[in-house]
């Protein structure tokens, strides 16, 4: 059964490769159809050799399947080969189970738009990319899969290609994540100088055997990667933006695909990690915390629904940055999931809210929907209980498993990470209770539309949604209206993953800790034990449900019944001038500075490799006189060398 | 008295850096080209004829052998050499080595 694995990656690229070749005679739906059979067969596929690795002992729950050899080069020997093991199939398992809810939604969603058979090439390709990043045995193979959804992110966001804020929106996440890659590309050359080879089972073997500051570089080096992929401080610039794309794209790049890659990574590397200095983990754990905090503080100010699920998510890959940090991997996973899942839930019903209301994404627009999309309204409830951390939604128990495992790291910088991670739970039950009262409460808006003075930062999203509402064909007028079955089918299957997901690993008693058990053959070694007593795993549970309660009663106070004036600082709005600013660095000194060392390429460096050059011309423009063409000169230069030569050894006989 | 006189290799040796460097210097006073020919094959007899005395001096049969190798390459040469210049001559009959200048740098 385990023989399978090369099924998972292999079907999402049949389906790239006949809908690029057949796409378009396939047309609407059929493409849509394609694509979705496609992604969910490599879930079938999934689940094949997820049963296989059951049926295994615990301990040889590791597979490896060699395809061909792919760069055999000298010493350096990369396979196409894929790692099975119970990290990767898990991850595998809601990529491509997630993958496959969205693509049966966007068949729903990009109705009647004129790109429908690209958008589900692209969307094919993702979860391919996505699969080759989860599945390689080794670093080559998943930075294929890590350019792969690169790109794909690229084509997706700039789907609607049109408009050049989307056009520019899909470059700048592009060049965001290339600053990240170097990392990354500079972390596979060490690590294959220093360890003499990028297979992660060998690798992950060996990390002991290296010096421990090799391994601290190639860590600090592959969380620089991360940090790009994962929207991590500073480098989560792009994420915001990327709501450009079509929502089905959202839900697929901040929930279940692209951005996990970066935490997937940390995991997938533990070893190395742990082999390294301290550092390297207290930093991503305080990126983490930091980033979690930021974004979350961002989206208080948000007007459009899909940004605040944007720094939402930003925010929650900070959580599970922390984790990982902390050496709490399993949590970090199991937030993954979570998140996977209530995410692309909320991400779901934001698209299904927009679809409904005719392409508007301006939450002050929206107001009373839940009278007309009650299957929307009920599921984006789940998710908005879920993220909050209400109990017993599955997110409550991912972010409480997080929050314990910070506290239980001990010391000072554990409390401290814990007082973060609680302040970011609060406000992101805030944010959110904002969101759902703003857009499914009170009394329908539409009317206010005001001339909104929006600002220059803003102009993305805006733009998308009117290509959104050109996209559909659909008015802005008439009644909103509840999503199609296709739509909302995804949603309630969401709704319920989001609900039980919980149940994975439940704090009560080990039997109850399956995720655990599961991924200790690949984290065990490495990951923090919990030695906390009972009753302080009761009392932080207590917090983290009151903590959240407190944030989702300030926002009814604040937007539902309307007793406290709404604060929404211009600072958070602009998302604390940070884009601006980096516009504005880059535009002015940025420039000047780049200028500068064009000028310095152009004349320093051009200038030696050319100076160097002119001497040898002019000293050859002089030497060819030599050749004069007068035979009798040349045969006085041969008779005056022969002389010379005479003369030389003469002098240098002794008789 | 004639007869007393003792021809000892060393003669054969002056003669032939004698003839050496009439060749050479006929090349590079003359400018007519079969003139300067000719003393090209004078300067590679005068060679020849070292290498025989050595060979005779030294009793090794190695500098004969080189002898005929020379005689092959200059019969080879003689045909190319004398070809381009007759057909030098031909065209221009008071063309001098200087008047043929052009593969110059």
């Amino acid at each position: 059964m385990l023989d399978a694995v090369w099924l998972i990656p292999a079907l999402p690229l049949a389906g790239f490769l006949i809908l690029l070749a057949f796409g378009r005679r396939l047309g609407e739906p059929g493409a849509g159809w394609l694509a979705t059979v496609m992604c969910a067969g490599s879930f079938v596929a999934t689940l094949v050799v997820f049963g296989g690795l059951l049926g295994e002992p615990s301990e040889d729950r590791h597979f490896v399947q060699i395809l061909f050899q792919w760069i055999p080069v000298g010493d350096l020997r990369v396979d196409v080969g894929f790692l099975a093991d119970p990290l990767s199939i898990t991850m595998a398992l809601f990529v491509t189970g997630v993958g496959a809810l969205i693509h049966l939604y966007a068949i729903g969603y990009m109705h009647g738009d004129p790109g429908f058979p690209r958008f589900f090439v692209y969307m094919n390709l993702f979860i391919f990319s996505m699969l080759m990043l989860v599945l390689g045995n080794n670093l080559v193979l998943t930075f294929l899969g890590w350019e792969g959804v690169g790109a794909c992110s690229y084509f997706l966001i700039s789907f609607w290609f049109g408009d050049e804020a989307n056009a520019s929106a899909g470059k700048k996440a592009f060049i965001t994540n290339r600053v990240g890659d170097w990392g990354f590309m500079l972390a596979i050359f060490l690590a294959f100088a220093a360890a003499g080879t990028v297979d992660y089972l060998a690798l992950n073997e060996g990390a002991g055997g290296v010096a421990a500051i090799t391994m601290t570089a190639i860590g600090a080096l592959l969380f620089v990667g991360a940090v790009g992929k994962s929207a991590q401080i500073p480098l989560y610039i792009w994420l915001p933006d990327a709501m450009a794309g079509p929502t089905p794209v959202s839900a697929l790049i901040h929930a279940a695909t692209m951005v996990t890659a970066g935490v997937y990574l940390m995991t997938r590397v533990n070893p190395i990690l742990a082999a390294g200095y301290e550092w390297v983990p207290d930093v991503i754990a305080w990126v983490g915390a930091i980033t979690a905090l930021i974004a979350a503080t961002i989206a208080i100010a948000q007007n459009d629904i899909k940004k605040v699920l944007a720094y939402s998510t930003i925010s929650q890959l900070g959580y599970m940055f922390l984790a990982v940090g902390i050496g709490a991997y399993v949590a970090a996973i199991f937030h993954m999931i979570t998140h996977a899942f209530f995410k692309a839930l909320l991400f779901l019903g934001a698209g299904s809210v927009i679809h409904g209301v005719g392409g508007d994404q301006d939450m002050r627009h929206m107001g009373g929907l839940r009278k007309y999309l009650p299957i929307t309204y009920a599921t984006f409830i789940v998710g908005w209980l879920s993220i909050a951390g209400v109990p017993p939604f599955s997110g409550f128990w991912s972010k409480d498993e997080i929050l314990t495992a910070a506290w239980a790291s001990g010391g000072t910088q554990g409390k401290l990470l814990w007082a973060i991670g609680l302040v970011t739970a609060l406000i992101t039950a805030y944010y959110m209770s904002r969101q759902v009262y703003l857009v499914f409460f009170g009394e329908r808006r539409e009317d206010d539309a005001e001339p909104a003075p929006e600002p220059e930062a803003e102009s993305v999203p805006v733009a998308a949604a009117a290509a959104d509402a050109g996209g559909h064909g659909h008015g802005h007028a008439g009644e909103p209206h509840e999503s199609p079955w296709i739509m909302t089918l995804p949603l309630v299957v969401l709704a319920v993953l989001a609900t039980i997901g919980g149940g994975l690993n439940l704090p009560f008693g080990d039997d109850l800790h399956v995720l655990e058990h599961w991924l200790e053959p690949v984290v065990g070694e490495n990951e923090l034990p919990i030695d906390l007593s009972g009753a302080t795993q009761a009392a932080l549970i207590v917090v983290a449900v009151v903590v959240a309660l407190c944030g989702i009663a300030a926002a009814t106070a604040v937007y539902l019944r309307r007793r406290v004036k709404a604060r929404e600082p211009e600072v958070l709005a602009h998302a604390y001038y940070y884009d601006e600013g980096v516009t504005r660095f880059v535009g002015g000194p940025g420039t000047r500075i780049f200028e500068g060392v064009a000028w310095f390429d152009a004349h320093v460096i051009d200038g030696a490799v050319n100076g160097v050059a002119h001497v040898i011309s002019g000293f050859g423009r002089r030497l060819r006189h030599v050749q004069s063409g007068f035979v009798r000169t040349y045969a006085l230069g041969v008779a005056t060398g022969v002389v010379v030569v005479l003369g030389y050894f003469l002098t240098r006989i002794r008789f | 008295m004639i007869a007393a006189l003792d021809v000892t290799p060393g003669w054969y040796l002056v003669l032939g850096s004698l003839l050496f460097s009439i060749g050479a210097f006929g090349l590079l006073v003359r400018r007519n080209p079969l003139v300067m020919f000719m003393c090209v094959e004078l300067m590679l007899n005068a060679v020849t004829l070292t290498f025989v005395t050595f060979s005779r001096m030294l009793e090794d049969t190695g500098g004969q052998s080189v002898v005929v190798f020379v005689l092959v390459v200059a019969a080879a040469e003689v045909v190319v050499g004398l070809a381009i210049i007759v057909a030098l001559l031909h065209k221009r009959p008071d063309a001098t080595a200087d008047d043929v200048a052009l593969l110059e740098g």
